[in-house]
């Protein structure tokens, strides 16, 4: 009950850095993209800012024996660069570039009840769907 | 310095407080992608904090509406075909990728994970490769 008020919490405030940054603007996420025509590094600056932060917290955080609301962590510990990791990663970058939306942005952007970013996150589940079904079929390391 | 990279700064480090909290609290990685694909797993127990996450991401948009006006403004100039190969590629490849921009790009990085990082790299690059050849064939006017 606690974590998924938690979630919630954290749910909001990610948005609203999204929100701030320009992450949820798909025009300055190809122009940020646009790396060979009117390029604008700005949102550079968003990852920048968010891993300047979380690179001090995640060490201090670590240094506990387990998390406030929870019995233990649940952090990746998968180390291998798979093929699936790779080619997964360059067709999201694609999609990317396409729409301008990654998943979270695409998801805040609902709000503004517009058709675009409901196209895109139920075109984003038909993907995820299509990739759960080919993973049925023929096992994928991921 | 210009206003948009100070925005830009302001609103990373509002992302790193918030991937802070779920780990300090939850001790989970904040990754988009994987919440929402596991909400489609729907394991008991393991769906409601899910949904209650992109609830969040939703109620924190319509706070935006009022905060920062533009903050939905730029849609790009594209059919809605686009939009559609856009979302399938975008989910397909986060999962089998096993993650996206707040996953690997924030939380991966930060824990100095070099599968992140690769992760990281190759999206990046494959964006910028995206959008160059959309220019050419002319998807973006």
């Amino acid at each position: 009950m606690k974590n998924a008020f938690v979630a919630l919490g954290v749910g909001f405030i990610f948005s609203l850095g999204l929100g701030i940054s320009g992450m949820t603007q798909p025009q300055k996420v190809v122009g940020f993209l646009d790396v060979f025509g009117s390029w604008d590094p700005s949102l550079m600056f968003v990852m920048i800012g968010a891993i300047a932060v979380h690179f001090i917290t995640y060490k201090l955080i670590r240094k506990r024996k387990s998390p406030l609301f929870s019995k233990q962590w649940h952090v990746p510990t998968k180390k291998e660069i798979t093929p699936a990791l790779i080619v997964g990663s360059f067709i999201f970058g694609i999609g990317w570039g396409l729409g301008g939306f990654c998943p979270g942005p695409a998801v805040t952007s609902l709000a503004s009840f517009e058709m675009r970013p409901f196209i895109f996150v139920l075109s984003m589940l038909v993907g995820m769907i299509i990739f759960r079904q080919l993973d049925k079929k023929i096992k994928i390391e991921k | 310095m210009h206003q948009d990279w100070i925005q830009a700064i302001i609103g990373g480090a509002i992302i790193g407080i918030s991937v802070s909290l779920m780990l300090l609290l939850n001790g989970r990685v904040t990754g988009i992608s994987g919440i929402i694909n596991g909400v489609l797993s729907h394991v008991k127990g393991d769906t409601a904090w899910r949904i209650l996450f992109i609830a969040g991401l939703f109620l924190g948009g319509l706070v935006l509406r009022f905060l920062k006006p533009d903050a939905f403004s730029g849609a790009l100039p594209a059919e809605n075909w686009t939009v559609v190969g856009a979302g399938l590629l975008v989910g397909f490849g986060t999962i089998l990728g096993s993650g996206c921009t707040s996953g690997h790009g924030v939380c991966g990085i930060s824990r100095m994970s070099l599968r992140s990082l690769t992760a990281t790299v190759v999206f990046i690059l494959a964006g910028i490769v995206s959008v160059a050849i959309f220019r050419k064939l002319g998807v973006f006017p």
